[in-house]
């Protein structure tokens, strides 16, 4: 860090130069400082860095060269774009900066630290400046990113001044990037100089804190697009010229307003100058509108609204409906006095002028974007989280926090828990296997009337993004994506659907028996693939839709029956149904004890106050937190006993059937298994799977598969109900008639054709058990598979 | 009384008093308040204060007191005015530091110095506020009637009277205190029907006005909720503490009128403006919308409001005062209620029962995402094609302070708009018929629906009407995204067949065996067939005593309030009855018909004023949903194929 004394004659120099600094001062910039060129590339990179770090010394050259370039003349020609951003800023700098002295209570510290703050900003943007070269080559957008939070670590005056006094600062920061630019690179051709652009400022504010003390200050706050207006020229000097002698002059606007010249000064005509429109300078502004993002709103109120106005580059970079972060500066126009009233509207309007803009969303459909993603939480919330964490009973204490007005289904409502932490993202896409899914997708299905409808709005409502649809008001598009042509516009638009919009979040999908068959076939890219591909109207690509499912279904006879398989009561594909993880049955149990404390449980919601039940129960918003930050925060991976108990326990899985001939397991109910232990770990606050986790995962899937993969007429838990559709004895029992029929037209001998009916009947005597008509077709129809017969109408030909 | 008369007339002198006492001191706000609010405690005082609801604007005097009872529909963005400025007295070079506060425009006679270091900027917000949408009559007669403040017509305007005789004329405007006197009492009911007509006239005459006046460029739009209401729509800035206050709240405003031409002037001179890049911040949509002109839309500075519960002119504010000495008689009330609506619902006394458990059900609390309390109620049986359920919405509409028919035409369906949307061009929430008051009555009439196709409106309007029946809640639609407006509205459905209401919401399940999501379903048993429907309504409501009607009215709107709980010991005997009753048949009852059976048990025990449940109600309770279900299974072997 250089100190005034370290640079004793340099200290008080103007603005416009650039004392060099000390070099040992300079790693330490280094660490603090991250620069971003253009949003998108982070100097960050150590490699490139450390060169330019050993290499500066040598890159600065002669203090001398440096001391005679004044700020124009370094810059050989490059033009100078104007900052309409910063207001009429070039014009009255010099003097608002002065009277900032003058007045402000810390003038001479403040006056000195501008000098001296500007050196080390400048050796600082060294770096960027490197890169900068690098990247303007490249992208040809000379614009340069700060993250003010990095400047704060850096030094809280000179963040403090900049927040305080936007207007004057940037400027100097682009005179010091502009200077150690060209003097570095003398030679490099731009379109414009570089401008500096601060970025996330102070707090991430909320649109409802902006009061009246903010005005003039640099803010960064988010919202959401609303409305976009065309492009506005706005002109930044006007040109007049005498119409008696054809002088010419330019004035530049002032807040807003041009002063006429009255008098010509080649001629002194007075009123005789006239504005040529064609030769005045004008730049490119955007009124954009924002408004509060729902997140942020208190219950009960409607958002506010901004008006934002994006200059020259910055037109045209949202569009409605983005998630944005703005810097910019708070505006309030000030009143104009109007001579013919004797009353003036005492109200002032504000907008604000945008510097940078962040779409906060805008990888969402690429990649995480994991700074955008991080929800902020104070150090005392983060404790009573870890606190919260650290008890014993935790994963008891959240599962029964989750939905409280929902009575017992203690185990569904566990496995909706760690639904909500999913399990931890892997990538193999370098071997080819292309991303892990780490949503856990959870089916719940059983009777009416069992409060599934009401679980699923409670998990809407509980996650941030999550998504309710209902499987008979949806179609497919509504699901995933579909184009429109814009009204206004006439461009196409993706709008995305439901499943889209829960990336990250879970979608709810009720009556999911209900949905028709091509809608539910876009989903079973969705829950193994994570990805949604879209060729429609000239779009062909493909979005990612990592959300978990949380599905509701009814019984196709209305009411559950315990005799039939789960496929054959909920009449779903079993592609689909392999696709989830956990599929729990909700059925009224019936018995006595159970009915007491249902009984209990809904009397007691019925006369408690709302104070005893804030104390009975984790509030929602404590679990909210727990779950942002958990999913935030942990990663957990398996440790090495874990990954020997998740073995044992899918080869045990595996040997329960194949003692009976079936296979009871398949590497996806491993997966599940996996990602169920690691949702139990980010429970725990975990960084690592341990083998209560992998217990409890096995406990959970056991569950589910006793309830839904039972077979009921062995009463065997049987995987392959849910992967083929079938169970395995079903299975068997359709080989052995098939087997029975083909010996019984062996035993017809040599006889080419058959009467369907005859055959049926002969099979039926034959056969000591019944035989219905759809078996024997069954059996028919395997045999034609083996390419024994065929059947045609009524006869049934041998080949 | 020239105190009276300056508080009242001239606020802002006042403010302007105290403002220069304190000498710049922070604490000079509070003190405006706080004297506002001594003045306005006594209730007395408060009644001389005139106000917007009966007495049009132009008869109010600019930047005087007045009151408003109003309905926040909307809150614009926070803005920025002059707090603290500066005037300059071009002759004498003295500078005054003048308030902002409460004001639209900056009076400069003088010299205003824009750029003294001691302005002040200030931050307000700004509520868009219309009269409570769905307001019974009888509420607003009885209001105006209780408040003796009449102005006096400035003489400019002459307004057209239309049927009142001159006698009546002169007895307002010069006896005001002698008139409320008069109706200040409880014969005051009785006073309405004579006077209340022509005053009414009156106050809709400036609305008549206004319309004829922007029909030359477009009739401004007043958003309010409910298709054909009336009244004036206000702005009303707040300077404190507008974060307790939300949408969709009842409000009392007291604060000051300001109706200052210059702010339509402005809006008028910005169309010849010079080129000013800051005039785009406004579409045109959005300046008719923030800044309509103030004749039509006065603003409202608000020096003190408090939040009402209710809006029953009989009841005192803070309803629980009043409940004490109410009590004692609720059970001959109910008694009489009982017996009028049993006339009125043609004989059928389980269906009175069960509509009057209805008329004082709330959502009072919720778990999570479910409403503990609401009771919808489906009335089916109505007569088609008659006019029966008009005449039964009259009969409710008489005894409750607000409330709203909805008839269910497949026209209104396809063309309503029911949730209120955001518009982004006029920046404002336009509203829906949806939008309403906490503890309003939506008469949803299903006998006028026929057959034909719904779009995609339609279908819209139907799934929220769904969702506001099981959760108790509207989404409206702000385009990029929705966000949930949690509401306490009593929906009524009358219907012919069982209603198709909550079968169509996607959130419930569509199995011939799910539960009725109308928390009930009475079927109307007429007793009597009276020859001509219209008359008999009307000669029962001809028969009802007006004190009679007051009653009810303090009835209905008093039990809503009350608490109630539920003893330790009755918990174990209801938990011992559920437990037996699931033994016999655990097809006969579910965890649903045990949420049914406790909010009618509640509601049954608040119903004769009891605060807990004993055991007698619990039975009564039982008793009642059987008869009701024993009634609607009834039905299904009649009808055979009803679900």
């Amino acid at each position: 860090m250089s100190s005034p004394s370290a640079t004793p004659t340099k200290g008080k120099r103007t603005r416009g130069s650039n004392p060099p600094t000390p070099t040992q001062s300079e790693p330490v910039v280094f660490m603090k400082l991250m620069v971003v060129i253009n949003g998108e590339i982070c100097c960050s990179l150590p490699a490139p860095l450390n060169e330019i770090d050993m290499s500066s010394p040598l890159t600065y050259g002669t203090p001398s060269s440096r001391v005679e370039g004044t700020p124009r003349s370094g810059l050989r020609g490059t033009p100078v774009r104007q900052r309409p951003d910063l207001g009429s800023v070039r014009k009255a700098r010099q003097v608002d900066l002065h009277s900032d002295h003058a007045n402000g209570p810390e003038a001479p510290a403040s006056e000195h630290s501008v000098g001296q703050k500007l050196v080390i900003w400048g050796t600082d943007v060294n770096v960027g400046t490197c890169k900068e070269k690098f990247q303007i080559n490249v992208v040809g957008d000379p614009v340069l990113n700060v993250n003010c939070e990095h400047l704060q670590s850096f030094d809280a005056d000179l963040y403090r001044q900049l927040i305080a006094y936007p207007q004057e600062v940037i400027p100097t920061f682009d005179m010091a990037v502009n200077e150690l630019f060209f003097e570095r690179f003398p030679d490099s051709v731009i379109e414009h100089q570089i401008q500096v652009r601060p970025y996330n400022a102070l707090k991430t504010r909320n649109m409802r804190n902006l009061n009246p003390e903010d005005i003039d200050q640099l803010i960064t706050i988010s919202g959401m697009v609303i409305r976009t207006s065309q492009l506005i020229p706005e002109m930044q000097e006007a040109f007049f010229r005498c119409q008696v002698c054809a002088f010419s002059t330019r004035v530049e606007v002032d807040r807003g307003r041009i002063a006429e010249p009255a008098v010509c000064r080649n001629c002194n005509t007075t009123h005789s100058m006239a504005l040529i429109h064609n030769r005045s300078i004008f730049s490119d502004k955007q009124m954009i509108k924002l408004q509060e993002s729902p997140e942020d709103m208190p219950a009960g109120q409607t958002p506010h609204t901004t008006v934002v106005y994006a200059h020259n580059d910055l037109v045209d970079k949202v569009q409605p409906g983005d998630r944005v972060n703005i810097t910019g500066i708070y505006r309030a126009v000030p009143i104009r006095l109007n001579p013919r009233q004797s009353n003036v509207k005492s109200v002032y309007k504000t907008h604000i002028d945008a510097i940078h803009f962040r779409k906060t969303h805008e990888k969402r459909l690429h990649g995480l974007d994991e700074e955008a993603e991080e929800k902020l939480f104070t150090e005392e919330r983060v404790r009573t989280l870890r606190e919260l964490a650290a008890k014993p009973d935790v994963y008891e204490r959240l599962s029964s926090a989750l939905a409280p007005s929902i009575y017992e289904h203690e185990d569904i409502k566990k496995g909706i828990l760690l639904q909500l932490f999913g399990g931890t993202r892997k990538d193999f896409s370098q071997t080819g296997r292309g991303g892990f899914r780490a949503e856990i997708n959870i089916l719940l299905c059983g009777d009416p009337g069992t409060s599934k409808s009401q679980l699923l709005q409670y998990v809407y409502n509980l996650v941030p993004r999550g998504q309710y649809t209902s499987g008979k008001g949806s179609s497919a598009v509504g699901l995933t994506a579909y184009v429109m042509k814009d009204p206004e516009t006439r461009q196409l638009v993706l709008q995305t659907g439901a499943l889209v919009l829960s990336d990250n979040g879970i979608c709810c999908i009720d009556e999911f028996d209900k949905m028709s068959d091509s809608t539910r076939s876009v989903l079973h890219e969705v829950m193994e693939q994570q990805t949604l591909s879209i060729a429609k109207a000239g779009i062909i690509c493909q979005l990612n839709a990592r959300t978990s499912v949380l599905a509701a279904a009814n019984p196709v006879e209305s009411q559950w029956n315990p005799k039939k398989t789960t496929i054959e009561n909920i009449q779903l594909p079993h592609t689909l149904l392999s696709r989830f993880d956990l599929i729990f049955l909700m059925l009224d149990p019936q018995d006595e004890a159970y009915d007491r404390r249902l009984a209990h449980h809904l009397v007691s919601l019925y006369y408690q106050s709302e104070e005893q039940l804030e104390e009975e129960f984790l509030d929602m918003a404590m679990l909210k937190d727990y779950v942002a930050y958990a999913r935030s925060y942990i990663e957990p991976r398996l440790s090495e006993e874990a990954s020997q108990a998740l073995i044992k326990a899918y080869v045990d899985m595996r040997k329960i059937g194949s003692g009976r001939g079936m296979v009871s397991a398949y590497p996806r109910q491993l997966e599940s298994l996996i990602r169920l232990a690691e949702a139990h770990a980010k429970v725990r606050f975990s960084d690592k799977v341990e083998t209560i986790d992998v217990e409890e995962a096995k406990r959970l899937h056991r569950e589910a598969l006793k309830q839904s993969a039972t077979d009921p007429r062995t009463g065997f838990v049987d995987i392959s109900i849910l992967t083929t559709g079938m169970s395995a004895t079903a299975r068997k029992r359709k080989e052995e008639l098939a087997q029975a029929l083909k010996r019984l037209i062996q035993s017809k001998g040599k006889v080419p054709t058959m009467k369907y009916q005859q055959l049926f009947d002969d099979l039926r005597a034959q056969s000591d058990v019944a035989i219905t008509k759809d078996m024997f077709e069954e059996a028919l129809q395997a045999l034609t598979d083996e390419d024994y017969l065929t059947v045609t109408g009524k006869t049934v030909r041998l080949l | 009384m020239p105190t009276v008369h300056d508080w009242i007339n001239n606020p802002l002198g006042i403010v302007e008093d105290i403002f220069a006492q304190s000498n710049c001191s922070p604490d000079w706000e509070t003190k405006v308040l706080e004297y506002f609010k001594e003045k306005l405690k006594d209730n007395e005082a408060a009644s001389w204060v005139p106000s917007l609801n009966d007495v049009p604007v132009h008869y109010l005097k600019a930047n005087s007191l007045v009151k408003f009872r109003c309905f926040i529909q909307d809150m614009f963005d926070p803005e920025f005015y002059m707090g603290v400025y500066e005037t300059v007295d071009p002759s004498s070079k003295s500078k005054v530091l003048r308030s902002g506060k409460y004001k639209d425009v900056a009076e400069c006679g003088h010299q205003v110095d824009l750029n003294t270091k001691n302005a002040v900027t200030l931050e307000r917000q700004t509520f868009y506020c219309v009269p409570i949408p769905g307001e019974s009559p009888w509420v607003k007669e009885s209001y105006s009637c209780s408040n003796p403040a009449r102005v006096v017509p400035s003489t400019s305007y002459a307004p057209c009277r239309h049927k009142r005789s001159y006698e009546e004329d002169e007895d307002m405007e010069t006896q005001p205190h002698k008139q409320k006197e008069q109706l200040a009492g409880p014969q005051g009911t009785t006073d309405i029907h004579g006077s209340g007509d022509p005053k009414r006239l009156e106050t809709e005459a400036p609305s008549s006005l206004s319309n004829a006046a922007s029909g030359c460029s477009s009739p401004l739009d007043l958003n309010f909720p409910l298709p054909g209401e009336k009244g004036p729509a206000c702005l009303v800035k707040v300077y404190e503490e507008w974060e307790l206050f939300k949408v969709n709240d009842i409000l009392e405003v007291y604060g000051i009128l300001s109706v200052d031409p210059v702010l339509s002037v402005i809006s008028e001179d910005k169309d010849s403006s010079l080129v000013d890049p800051m005039d785009c911040t406004e579409s045109v949509e959005e300046q008719r919308v923030h800044c309509p002109p103030a004749s039509l839309v006065p603003r409202l500075h608000m020096l003190y409001a408090h939040r009402l519960q209710h809006n029953n002119p009989l009841l005192p504010p803070a309803a629980s005062e009043a409940s004490s000495g109410f009590l004692n008689d609720v059970v001959s009330v109910r008694g009489e209620l009982l017996g009028y609506l049993t006339h009125v619902l043609l004989g059928d006394a389980l269906a009175a029962e069960y509509l009057i458990l209805h008329l004082i059900s709330t959502v009072y609390a919720r778990r999570d995402v479910l409403p503990l309390g609401k009771f919808t109620l489906n009335l089916s049986g109505c007569p088609h094609n008659s006019t029966y359920t008009e005449q039964l919405y009259r009969v409710i509409q008489q005894l409750i302070p607000s409330s709203f028919r909805l008839g269910m035409s497949l026209h209104n369906m396809n063309n309503l708009r029911l949730v209120p949307r955001k518009d982004y061009t006029a920046n404002r929430l336009l509203s829906g018929v949806l939008q309403l008051a906490p503890n309003t009555s939506l008469f949803l009439d299903e006998t006028q629906l026929e057959q034909g196709q719904l779009d995609s409106t339609g279908v819209r309007n139907i799934t929220a009407l769904g969702n506001l029946i099981s959760w108790q809640k509207v989404d409206y639609d702000f385009n990029y995204h929705q966000m949930e407006f949690p509401c306490n509205i009593n929906v009524l459905i009358a219907s012919e067949g069982k209603s198709l209401l909550p079968f169509l919401t996607p959130c419930l399940p569509c199995t011939p065996h799910s539960p009725p999501q109308c928390d009930c379903h009475v079927r109307l048993q007429p007793q009597l067939a009276p020859p001509n429907l219209e008359q008999y309504i009307s000669t029962i409501q001809v028969s009802l005593s007006p004190s009679l009607l007051n009653k009810f009215r303090i009835y209905l709107s008093l039990l809503r309030t009350l608490d109630y709980s539920i003893s330790e010991e009755v918990t174990k005997a209801v938990e011992d009855d559920f437990v037996e009753m699931r033994k016999d048949d655990p097809q006969s009852i579910s965890a649903e018909d045990l949420h049914r059976l406790l909010v009618v048990a509640r509601l049954l025990s608040l119903s004769v004023g009891h605060t807990t449940l004993s055991r007698d109600r619990w039975m009564r309770a039982k008793h009642l949903e059987t008869l009701r279900t024993n009634r609607t299974e009834q039905q299904k072997c009649v009808n055979g194929n009803e679900p």
